[in-house]
């Protein structure tokens, strides 16, 4: 059964190491993954504690479904007090490390402490042990996965490691788990480094019985069907990811030159089609891989095609490396991209932070505010590739002061640097923003100031904005499973009824990520896709477990208030430009240069933002300051927290 | 006229849906050791290759068996396993030069494939059709066509890179 999975607290500390079952109740109301992270972390952490010391507790989970036989569970969950916020650190990844996990035993591990030196854990069938990982600290992500399973001897072990930024603390280090899956945002890999936990190893055989096994096989068949048979999985069957940036970059809807432009030239050697190119010539025709149980396979593989790296292989490039290696640092050569692509999954460093991080440096670097001596000589001007190379490697080792500076993220760097860098800085709660541009959707714009982990595009984008959907579809979509009776618009530059779709959305990738499944298999890219209902069904064919999709809804807002409640702990305040819900002065001050004529001259209006923000809160059951109201908490059942169910 | 799995492991993306129905449709359980079909991976080079019973015709398994409990059913293309018959010795898993014969620990039985008595769900799920379900006399067909294609373009370019140099 998936319900008897079992969940392990781990002292890096003492090496004591507890194994407890989960107990339905739990299950019931956070259900896995995600949720039961955010639950977790509120429980075992308390107040103000330091991201990097001992007491901050990292949690590593697969979601109630993974593993079994609903379509594509195969993501990881990994939480934390976030070393780069200070606020939620979560992060999600695809590969096959959760399903391992899984079939050794475990759905949950909490892990608090830190080992006196280098160690790794290794998951097995039921047992968990502590080993030495002296010999292996300081290699990359893959070599890492590679010496664990010489030391185990074992070649199916599947790991998730910290690569070596984790190791220096840069504080936006990934867990990386095969050649590019990465746990990207928030610094867990930082955590992993603080604690001298190397990376966990699973490898499992045992039995996951399924509750409904004939129901639950065509139920997949079907999932499968529905989610082929979309034309944007098709074509990210194709292209992988990228293929968003070359309807986005034409519309004008990235970041180039940091915050400058809406929209980067000359970027046809990254378009979509030319990277698919160079995937072909270096891999042959067949060069999509996907991760467990997926039938999307929107990961290419490529081999570098020039420069110092040429030949070396990687995955990718997501959509994202193009917009933090081409598009904000105006540096559109596929070369540049692919060869940075592969610099961060080999440090295992979050790409989005990385670039953007950079991007912002060089517009400080073009207006004087950090000069040739912050750079060490470095000329970190827009659009040379060879500087943008360099700094990705220097913030990983932490060589010279500005990259030093860089490493501790943006708010940490800007307070360094000075003067008014702190203006320029695309962020919101101390995380850079995607390289996107939201100024012409307030939809997503709300969107990211005020998804929990700071400006991300994954917590509740509600994306299929830019679709311009009938309404008579948006109703039908955004009115499910509660009813919605609300204005709702197909246009994106408007700001009516934004609200209860970032509302909405928020609740729907929640729920993916408690059920352990990926956002490409629900509402996100594709308007079509499985939602509640479905996840009904296969959550009580797969597990047994009886849920109304508005039950599910519940658990998904029961979560997301966890998050807001750590958050709320953690010092967030509603206008905070540091730890708030609150965009940077350029969404609101600059318009777009660039781009289509439904994006040219237009930036977000502050005071209807201010009214989108005040009416997503009343949809979330918060005060007009951002904090839940009793009655809300009463609703959701979480006015005792923390409860220490578990 | 009998079926046979046919494996192009180059179109494989590696997702391993095929080892996770496998187990569900035969067992009710998702566990890849169950899986009859397994993908071997190379992850750092990005190679992935499926494997499964090659339902030899001069089947090394069948040969070895002492107790004759292995058989060749050729309405159905497949090499057969009788349980009543088994003694559980696993002389076949040594004796498979593919890996394709397995033991089940729990159940204390060996297992193969079985070709889902000729409704394979592994392709059934394969997408990418890098397991397929054909008529054995048309494997080489598709393998000759492959071939042809790409010694035409190999030609071609040829033509064009003399053609470059004699300019």
């Amino acid at each position: 059964m998936p319900l008897n999975r079992k969940i392990a607290y781990i002292d890096l500390t003492t090496g004591d190491i507890q194994i407890e079952p989960i107990p339905l109740e739990a299950r019931k109301k956070f259900l896995g993954g995600r949720g039961l992270d955010a639950y977790l972390l509120y429980n075992h952490t308390k107040k103000g504690c330091d991201p990097l010391g001992p007491d901050n507790t990292l949690i590593i989970s697969g979601g109630i479904l993974t593993a079994t036989c609903a379509s594509a569970t195969a993501r990881t969950h990994i939480m934390a007090k976030s070393p780069l916020t200070g606020l939620l650190g979560s992060a999600n990844m695809g590969g096959f490390f959760a399903p391992e996990l899984a079939w050794a035993g475990f759905h949950h591990l909490v892990i608090k402490g830190k080992a006196k030196h280098p160690v790794y854990l290794y998951v097995h069938n039921g047992n968990i042990e502590i080993r030495e990982a002296r010999g292996i600290w300081g290699r990359s992500a893959t070599e890492a996965q590679w010496a664990i399973r010489e030391d185990l001897g074992d070649q199916e072990v599947k790991s998730c490691v910290c690569g070596p930024a984790g190791e220096n603390l840069v504080r936006f280090a990934c867990v990386m788990t095969g050649i590019k899956n990465s746990a990207g945002r928030t610094g867990m890999g930082c955590v992993m480094g603080s604690k001298n936990l190397k990376a966990v190893a699973a490898r499992g055989t045992m039995d996951i019985k399924i509750a409904r096994p004939a129901e639950a096989l065509e139920y997949n068949k079907r999932f499968i069907d529905q989610i082929v048979s979309a034309k944007v999985n098709q074509t990210q069957g194709t292209l992988g990811t990228p293929f968003i940036w070359g309807a986005t970059n034409s519309w004008g809807g990235v970041r180039c030159r940091n915050f400058q432009y809406n929209q980067c030239e000359y970027a046809d050697d990254i378009e979509p089609e030319r990277i698919d190119e160079i995937c072909e010539e270096t891999m042959g025709p067949y060069h999509m891989t996907g991760c467990f149980g997926c039938q999307v396979h929107c990961r290419a593989q490529y081999k570098i095609p020039d420069g110092p790296y040429a030949g070396r292989y990687d995955e990718g490039p997501e959509y994202t490396s193009l917009g933090a290696f081409g598009g904000e640092t105006d540096t559109p050569r596929a070369t540049t991209v692919l060869t940075g692509n592969h610099l961060v999954d080999q440090f295992g460093m979050d790409n989005l932070e990385t670039g953007s991080l950079i991007a912002w440096a060089m517009e400080l670097y073009e207006l004087g505010i950090i000069t040739a001596k912050e750079t060490d000589g470095l000329d970190l001007r827009f659009g040379n590739d060879e500087a943008v190379i360099e700094m990705i490697e220097r913030i990983c080792y932490r060589k010279g002061w500005l990259a030093d500076a860089l490493a501790d993220g943006g708010i940490a760097a800007s307070e360094k640097i000075g003067k008014n860098s702190f203006d320029y800085l695309i962020q919101v709660k101390g995380m850079s923003n995607l390289h996107s541009d939201e100024r012409a959707t307030p939809g997503l714009a709300l969107n990211i100031a005020t998804a929990s982990r700071g400006s991300d595009h994954l917590r509740s984008r509600p994306a299929i904005d830019l679709y311009h959907l009938p309404q008579t579809v948006l109703r039908k979509i955004y009115s499910n499973p509660v009813p919605y009776d609300g204005p709702l618009s197909s246009e994106h530059t408007e700001y009516v009824g934004k609200p209860w779709q970032v509302f909405w959305q928020e609740n729907c990738y929640m729920g993916v990520d408690c059920l352990g499944i990926c956002k490409y298999h629900t509402t996100f890219l594709g308007a079509t896709l499985p939602n509640f209902e479905d996840w009904s069904k296969v959550l009580y064919y797969n597990t047994g477990l009886q849920m109304t999709p508005e039950e599910i809804w519940m658990v998904a807002r029961r979560c997301n208030m966890i998050e807001r409640l750590f958050n709320l702990r953690e010092g967030l305040t509603r206008d905070d430009l540091k730890k708030g819900d609150m965009l940077n002065h350029r969404y609101f001050d600059e318009p777009c240069r660039r781009g289509a004529v439904d994006v040219i001259g237009i930036k977000i209006d502050k005071e209807k933002f201010m009214r989108m923000v005040d009416e997503l809160y009343e949809h979330k059951g918060l005060d007009k300051v951002g904090v839940p109201k009793p009655e809300t908490l009463k609703e959701l059942g979480l006015e005792n927290e923390p409860s220490h169910l578990i | 006229m009998s079926k046979a799995l046919y494996i192009d492991y180059h179109k494989c993306t590696g997702c391993r849906l095929c080892e996770l129905v496998c187990s569900v449709s035969h067992d009710g359980i998702s566990n890849p050791a169950r899986s009859r079909i397994r993908v071997m991976k190379w992850e750092a080079e990005g190679l992935y290759v499926p494997m499964s019973c090659q339902q030899c015709q001069d089947a090394p398994c069948k040969l070895v068996c002492p107790v004759k409990a292995i058989s060749r059913d050729d309405e159905m293309g497949r090499v057969f396993v009788d349980y009543d018959v088994c003694i559980g010795c696993r002389s076949c898993i040594a004796a498979c030069p593919f890996g394709a014969m397995s033991f089940n620990l729990k159940d204390k039985k060996v297992f193969k494939c079985d070709l889902c008595d000729g409704a394979p769900q592994c392709v059934r799920f394969c997408e990418m059709k890098a397991v397929d379900f054909i008529d054995m006399d048309e494997v080489s067909i598709i393998k000759k066509r492959d071939a042809a294609k790409r010694l035409s373009v190999a030609g071609k370019e040829a033509g064009a890179l003399e053609a470059g140099l004699h300019r």
